[in-house]
């Protein structure tokens, strides 16, 4: 019996969407009115702080049928991939520069240092008065965010690879743009990947803070509107579509990786019969 | 004219992190190899025996001393050379095809043209129909094979070996030696092979040169192998030719190898 219970490949989903439902019917029970109130003096207060999910529901409801929120979304989107985008070539790029030129990291090495023990979200509203309060500042801020993750990633990539690949190409015959073509990059791209996950996140939280201290439109602004009314239930549909999202774009980044990581080998790869 | 010659070559190492502190690795090392010759180079274990493959493929410059290629001094990368590695040298994001051809493409030679040729090798060395497989899917002596073809397909005149077959178990071992035999014979190439296994050197080459243990190795002696080539590494080590040569060669070796396993133990 227990052996059948224990959690493996196949009732992996099943549990999952079990785990789903308990936390959605916590959820409901805990902040229904008619049930009562267990921690809070008043049946009233705990849909006060935690919404009620059915209304969490219908008000994302009306978002998309009534058409409201594309608009915004638009805009976060925008934003989160312009950020992504951006933060993503430049890390390359400049992890690619300072990996294969250790004399340059060695001059930038404490710059970095700092610019990255920054608490870079504290930039957000002198990125406001440089962009103003349309998506540049909050490109500017997802920007941030997600160049040094990349950036190191990058960096730690072209370092660690094999010195017995790279001497082998190199007795090949590959020259230094063939080298960074055929052994460099495609051994930091691992690194890469594992960096764009985190990336993935990092650009929305750009998005959606940026959009939170100052913005006329986007998810975040959404958020930050309905919690000046103490609509609680909107803050957490916005919360919910917004990790939704993340979830979406995790997903495409997840699926670019196995096409292009064939090569990776995986634990395990035979097949019970 | 030797197709490798190793003149007189120092290697010094400097240490990173306190740079008065240094390690001769190679002093006063000279070897040469002749056109089409198999010299192979055995020594204790730690004794920079890679150091010096390293020198004449070019891939490490000399403190003092030159490397010179068919009478010309080697300069950068040793155009002339393949290099069979110790360790994992497949780039692993490609196929073993891909791999093969790698060279080939490093060099100019388009797609349509490289694909026929790296098919034609991976069948010589047994592997027909391997090619699309990244090399994780590959065994030990299969990547070890893709990696012979890899460097074969360029026709280098000289091949560099370090100690190529180490890593394989013992049956695959005496396969991969017996196909490089075949292989080499050929067309003969100059081969400058590198192991610690003084029964495969034997069995493959013309002429055994012994190291001494490190630091400051260099060569102290210098064996000609006359054993009737074609041979086969398993049954030419039962001959009663190849076991009085072990010995000899063994006898002189033997000092050298109990020293660097002494050093060894200290370290």
């Amino acid at each position: 019996m227990w052996k059948r219970l224990k959690p493996n490949r196949k009732n992996l989903r099943i549990y999952q969407v079990l785990i789903l439902v308990l936390l959605l019917a916590f959820w409901y029970i805990g902040t229904n009115p008619n049930v009562p109130a267990i921690y809070f003096d008043d049946v009233n207060k705990a849909p006060f702080f935690f919404g009620e999910p059915l209304k969490v529901a219908s008000r994302l409801w009306d978002w998309f049928y009534g058409g409201e929120i594309y608009a915004h979304l638009w805009v976060t989107l925008v934003e989160t991939m312009l950020a992504f985008a951006i933060g993503t070539v430049a890390g390359l790029a400049i992890g690619l520069w300072l990996g294969l030129a250790p004399a340059w990291a060695d001059v930038f090495d404490p710059f970095i240092k700092g610019a990255n023990a920054m608490p870079r979200v504290i930039l957000a509203p002198i990125f406001m008065v440089w962009f103003g309060l349309g998506i540049g500042s909050k490109v500017a801020l997802g920007f941030t965010l997600v160049f040094f993750i990349v950036f190191f990633n990058v960096y730690q990539g072209v370092r660690e690879v094999s010195p017995v690949v790279l001497a082998n190409a190199r007795m090949l015959g590959a020259n230094n743009r063939q080298l960074l073509r055929s052994v460099y990059l495609p051994s930091a791209m691992s690194w890469v990947f594992a960096s764009l996950h985190n990336a993935v996140g990092l650009a929305f939280v750009g998005a959606v803070v940026g959009e939170y201290l100052g913005s006329a439109s986007g998810v975040g602004y959404l958020i930050h509107q309905a919690e000046g009314v103490f609509d609680i239930n909107t803050v957490f549909a916005g919360i919910i579509l917004l990790t939704v999202f993340a979830i979406v774009l995790d997903w495409i980044v997840g699926m670019i990786e196995k096409r292009l990581m064939v090569w990776q080998p995986r634990a395990g790869e035979t097949e019970r019969m | 004219m030797s197709a490798l010659l190793l003149d007189d070559i120092t290697c010094t190492f400097i240490s990173r992190d306190d740079p008065a502190a240094r390690y001769t690795a190679v002093r006063n090392a000279s070897i040469a190899v002749g056109e089409g010759e198999f010299v192979s180079v055995v020594g204790p274990t730690g004794c920079g025996k890679s150091t010096l493959l390293n020198v004449a493929a070019g891939l490490l410059q000399p403190s003092s001393g030159d490397c010179k290629v068919f009478g010309k001094t080697l300069e950068g990368i040793n155009s002339h050379a393949g290099y069979l590695f110790q360790t994992e040298s497949l780039m692993p994001w490609r196929r073993a095809l891909d791999n093969v051809i790698a060279g080939l493409q490093f060099r100019g030679v388009p797609k349509e043209e490289a694909v026929p040729r790296g098919e034609e090798w991976l069948a010589r060395v047994g592997l027909a129909g391997f090619g699309g497989r990244y090399p994780h899917q590959l065994s030990g002596g299969q990547r070890k094979r893709v990696a012979l073809a890899q460097c074969l397909i360029l026709d280098p005149k000289i091949i560099l070996m370090d100690e190529p077959f180490s890593a394989l178990d013992v049956q695959t071992r005496q396969l991969m030696e017996n196909e490089l035999l075949e292989l080499w014979a050929a067309d003969r190439k100059s081969v400058l092979f590198i192991t610690h296994d003084l029964e495969e050197a034997i069995a493959l080459s013309d002429r055994v040169i012994v190291l001494s243990a490190g630091p400051e190795t260099h060569p102290i002696g210098e064996f000609a192998i006359d054993l009737p080539r074609p041979r086969d590494v398993s049954e030419v080590r039962l001959t009663p030719r190849f076991l009085e040569l072990h010995e000899k060669i063994w006898h002189a070796m033997k000092e050298e190898v109990l020293k660097g396993y002494r050093q060894q133990l200290k370290a």
